[in-house]
C-alpha cells in the first residue's frame, strides 16, 4: 500500500493513536506497538513541584520510537493555543502541532473561528499544524488558505465512539480537497468505522479511546490496524458505486430451464 | 517576592527562573516554562530575572489524545 505523507514525511502507518486513558503504562506501549502506529498524540500539563510525572511519561514515549504530535487539548481561547504549542515546540522540539481550541464543556466542538485565527498566526511562526476541526467545508477551506496541510475533522464527537455522523460532509472534505492529507480525528468507535473513514480515501485516522477502553486494549489496537488496512486497500482497489436495482452475479446465459422462464 | 506559579500564589526567594526550579524541588529534566503567556526558552532561564507578580507556568509532557 502506499504511504501517507504528513508535511512531506512519509509514514506507513495511517493509524496515528493518542496515548491517554490507558489501564497501565505498559499497556499503552503494548497498544501502540499493536497498532503499528509511527505517532502518537502527546499533551502538555503543569507539573507539581517537586513531581517528575512527565520525565516518567517521556521515557515511556521515548522507547516506542515514534514521531510525537503534541496536542493544545483543552484550550479554550486563541491566546491559550498559541502558548501552548509555542511551548509544545519548546518542549518536544517539533514543529507539529495538533491545534484545538475547544468551544463547548459538553460536546468539546471545536471553535472554528478560534482554530482559524490560531491556525494562521502558527503557520507564519512556522509551525505545522493538524487543526481538529468540523466537518464544515467552509471551515477546511479556511484552515487551507492559512496554510494547513493537513486537516482533522471529526467523525462524532471526542470520545462518543458514535462512527461517522456526517459521511456526506467528510465525503464532500475528500473531493473538494484532494491535495490535503485529510484526517478523521475523533469519534470513531470500531475499526469498521476507520475501515469506512479509509474506504472513502481519507489519509489516516487518529483515535484513543476506543482503544484505551476497550476490554483489551492490545486487541482492540491490533483490531483497529487491520480496519485501516482493509480500508486503505479497499479504496486503492477501487470500490463499486451503490446503486438502485439487483444485478445478477451469476451469469444468466445458460440458465437451466431457461425457455420456460416468461 | 510573590509571584504565581502554576496557577497558585507563592512566597519565593529565587530571583531567576533556573533558582525557581531549585527552590521548588523541580527535579526532572524536561520542562517548558511559559513566562506571563510567552515561552522562555532554557536558554534564557539562568538569565531572566523575575519580577513581582509574575505568572510562571511550568509544564511537562503528558498523556493525550
Amino acid at each position: 500500500m502506499s504511504t501517507v505523507k504528513f508535511y512531506d514525511r512519509a509514514f506507513s502507518s495511517r493509524l496515528l493513536i493518542g496515548t491517554a486513558l490507558y489501564p497501565s503504562p505498559k499497556i499503552m506501549q503494548d497498544a501502540i506497538r499493536a497498532a503499528g502506529s509511527q505517532i502518537v498524540t502527546v499533551s502538555l500539563r503543569r507539573e507539581a513541584a517537586g513531581g517528575k510525572t512527565g520525565d516518567a511519561f517521556w521515557s515511556l514515549i521515548r522507547e516506542l520510537d515514534v514521531t510525537v504530535l503534541p496536542n493544545t487539548a483543552g484550550c479554550r481561547t486563541v491566546r491559550e493555543a498559541v502558548t501552548t504549542a509555542k511551548l509544545a515546540r519548546e518542549l518536544f522540539g517539533t514543529p507539529w502541532v495538533k491545534l484545538e481550541v475547544i468551544a463547548d464543556n459538553d460536546t468539546l466542538q471545536p471553535d472554528v473561528v478560534g482554530l482559524v485565527e490560531a491556525a494562521a498566526i502558527l503557520i507564519k511562526d512556522g509551525f505545522e499544524v493538524f487543526p481538529y476541526c468540523t466537518d464544515d467545508l467552509g471551515v477546511a477551506q479556511r484552515l487551507v488558505d492559512a496554510g494547513c496541510r493537513v486537516v482533522m475533522p471529526w467523525a462524532a464527537p471526542i470520545g462518543s465512539a458514535k462512527g461517522i455522523v456526517n459521511r456526506d460532509g467528510l465525503r464532500l472534505l475528500r473531493d473538494r480537497l484532494p491535495d490535503i492529507a485529510l484526517v478523521v480525528d475523533a469519534g470513531l468507535g470500531a475499526p469498521s468505522h476507520a475501515a469506512q473513514a479509509l474506504e472513502l480515501g481519507y489519509d489516516a485516522v487518529l483515535l484513543n479511546t476506543a482503544i484505551a477502553k476497550a476490554d483489551d486494549p492490545v486487541a482492540m489496537a491490533k483490531a483497529f490496524r487491520l480496519g485501516v488496512e482493509a480500508g486503505r486497500m479497499a479504496f486503492e482497489a477501487g470500490l463499486m458505486e451503490a446503486r438502485d436495482f439487483a444485478s445478477p452475479s451469476t451469469p444468466v446465459v445458460g440458465t437451466p430451464f431457461w425457455h420456460a422462464i416468461s | 517576592m510573590r509571584v504565581t506559579v502554576n496557577g497558585e500564589q507563592r512566597e519565593i526567594a529565587a530571583t531567576r527562573i533556573d533558582a525557581l526550579l531549585s527552590e521548588l524541588a523541580y527535579e526532572g529534566s524536561h520542562f517548558a516554562i511559559a513566562l506571563n503567556f510567552d515561552v522562555l526558552p532554557k536558554s534564557r532561564w539562568a538569565e531572566t530575572p523575575l519580577q513581582p507578580g509574575d505568572e510562571i507556568e511550568i509544564i511537562t509532557p503528558r498523556q493525550g489524545g
